[in-house]
């Protein structure tokens, strides 16, 4: 089998994970998270044993594709309802910690 | 008077009949809350001044009028706290109701009281709730299940008639089986999600949690139905859903799946469910034995598709437009980590991490692609088990509710408890749990559930199905 159709792919690293997608850890969390996550992917390779030779992929449960709606203006939340429950915002806009350095 | 035991269908008497009034009714559930709660803790937060409010103007002519119903902490209600039980969403205030609220309004219902559950509905016990641990009400020490933990404990101990709950691999279905109430996972695009918070949006759904069949019958058809702020519900007409309700299953043919009587499945649980079996065929229903081969991957199926929805869905909370901001940030990486650590618990995380690496570059064909081709193997056996079968009989949960803390050091293991559940979600069926009588443990009477499951959108025969039990049994 090819290893990019099979499990058999056993470099797994919590932290790298973890900064991919923006996560912080503590020391104490990775000792834990890592061989709990290595204990569920052992149980999940098992998924190797099926043959899937010529299946179709699903990816949700309905026989539905590209549905469509008129793009219309409707009466949907005012400026201020969208920024109400923001951790900082000002003149309705929401702040965030300095993106471009200038 | 004592909520406790009253039924939606026996409230609308009252209700009809001027012997109750909403305003009453919404007082003495109140006061069932009170006092029962605080051995439960199934509410996060109640709004009783509001709730008395649209007593005050209920309609009790319609279908729901009058009828207060309790909301898991994951639907949007406006102006109430919707916190998913999480640290990253304290504090934040829906700003709009989901369609499944204004459905429920529109019905005459009124929303009231935000229940318990595992943060974003990530667990199987409640126990990953960032807020409280909620109880079973038929032993305090062991967990009602979940994620629908306190929509299922509430509804058992009398504190509400009628709950919403989310299912997306059992969630609904197996605290429902573990606290002795009906709870009811409809089929995928039959209710639209707008204003749910999402965690797994190919297997999500919303469902009641209620006393009886009648009741489960009652809260989906006002729920039910396209919507267009959902793509993913189904434009297909909404049948009526009590017609048929009291039509029995004589003639019919159930299905027994046999892997799903297999080793590691209580024998009380089995003696029950073959018990119930045993009335089915009493019934003058068939009893066929059918396979599900692809059954014994659903587990390791899920916590691939799931984790992986999950790991995307959960990305917008990142501390900008709303929830927890961490303090002390040096950029905006620095802020994401610090923010996204800080506000999600140890279950949440797991996922994310699961999700994260098998959608990674490298390992998206091993994990995510097979598994979504297993999802279309376990598809096509219940497909296959219809083609021969009416409907398909089995346990909820292949234990009756555990202990508090017994499996929250082995994931894995917490995982298994909704062995039997997930398929349905996969496979995008309808499936109900119905109480189907006790186990003994230590003393305690202990709950136990049967599934029924039927195929996508056949919700009137699935609850056909569970009710002729329910009136067998005498429930």
């Amino acid at each position: 089998m090819q290893s990019t159709t099979c499990m058999d792919t056993p470099h797994f690293d919590v932290r790298d994970v973890a900064h991919l997608v923006r996560l912080g850890l503590t020391e104490e969390e990775v000792s834990e998270l890592q061989p709990q996550l290595d204990q569920v992917l052992t149980y999940i390779k098992q998924l190797d044993e099926v043959d899937v030779e010529g299946i179709e992929p699903t990816a949700h449960a309905s026989p539905v594709y590209n549905v469509f709606r008129a793009d219309v203006p409707r009466d949907q939340f005012t400026q201020e309802e969208a920024t109400s429950n923001a951790p900082q915002s000002s003149n309705g806009l929401f702040l965030v910690p300095k993106v471009v350095e200038g | 008077m004592d909520p406790s035991g009253l039924t939606i269908a026996g409230a609308r008497r009252l209700l009809q009949s001027g012997e109750l009034s909403s305003s009453d009714l919404i007082t003495a559930v109140d006061a069932a809350i009170e006092k029962t709660d605080p051995q439960i803790d199934g509410y996060l937060s109640r709004d009783y001044e509001s709730a008395r409010a649209a007593a005050e103007n209920a309609d009790t002519s319609l279908p729901l009028g009058g009828i207060p119903i309790a909301i898991k902490d994951l639907i949007n209600v406006q102006g109430e706290p919707c916190g998913c039980a999480s640290k990253i969403l304290e504090g934040y205030t829906a700003p709009y109701d989901a369609t499944v609220i204004t459905k429920l309004r529109a019905a005459g219902a009124i929303p009231f009281g935000r229940t318990n559950m595992d943060e974003f509905a990530m667990g199987s016990s409640t126990e990953n709730s960032s807020v409280q641990i909620t109880r079973n009400p038929h032993d305090p020490t062991r967990i009602p299940g979940g994620s629908s933990g306190g929509s299922a404990a509430v509804v058992a101990a009398g504190e509400a008639l009628a709950s919403l709950g989310t299912d997306t691999g059992g969630s609904i279905r197996q605290p429902a089986a573990l606290c002795g109430c009906v709870g009811l996972k409809p089929s995928y695009g039959r209710v639209s999600r707008y204003g749910l918070v999402a965690f797994a949006s190919s297997l999500d759904q919303i469902g009641p949690c209620t006393q009886t069949v009648e009741d489960a019958a009652l809260v989906l058809q006002a729920i039910a139905g396209h919507d267009p702020q959902d793509s993913t519900s189904l434009d297909v007409p909404v049948p009526d859903y009590s017609a048929e309700l009291e039509a029995g299953v004589k003639g019919m043919k159930l299905g027994v799946p046999k892997e799903y009587f297999v080793e590691g499945t209580d024998p009380q649980v089995a003696q029950r469910v073959d018990q119930a079996i045993e009335v089915y065929r009493s019934l003058g229903a068939e009893i066929v034995e059918v396979s599900l081969p692809h059954s014994k991957y659903a587990v390791a199926d899920y916590y691939i598709i799931a984790t992986a929805e999950a790991s995307a869905n959960l990305a917008r909370f990142d501390g900008v437009r709303y929830g927890h901001r961490a303090a002390g940030a040096q950029d905006l990486s620095d802020h994401y980590r610090r923010t996204r650590g800080e506000g999600f618990g140890r279950e949440v995380k797991r996922r994310i991490i699961l999700g994260t690496y098998v959608l990674s570059s490298g390992y998206y064909d091993a994990y995510y692609l097979r598994a979504q081709k297993v999802r279309t193997l376990i598809r096509r056996d219940f497909q296959e088990a219809f083609e021969k079968v009416d409907g398909l009989l089995s346990p909820t949960s292949p234990v009756p509710a555990f202990k508090i803390g017994e499996r929250m050091d082995d994931p894995l293991k917490m995982y298994l408890a909704d062995i039997f559940t997930i398929a349905a979600n996969l496979a995008g069926i309808c499936a109900i749990s119905v109480p189907c009588g006790v186990a003994q443990v230590e003393d305690k009477n202990l709950p136990v559930g049967l599934q029924v499951m039927a195929p996508s959108l056949e919700e009137g025969r699935l609850l056909r199905i569970a009710r002729a039990y329910e009136t067998a049994a005498g429930l």
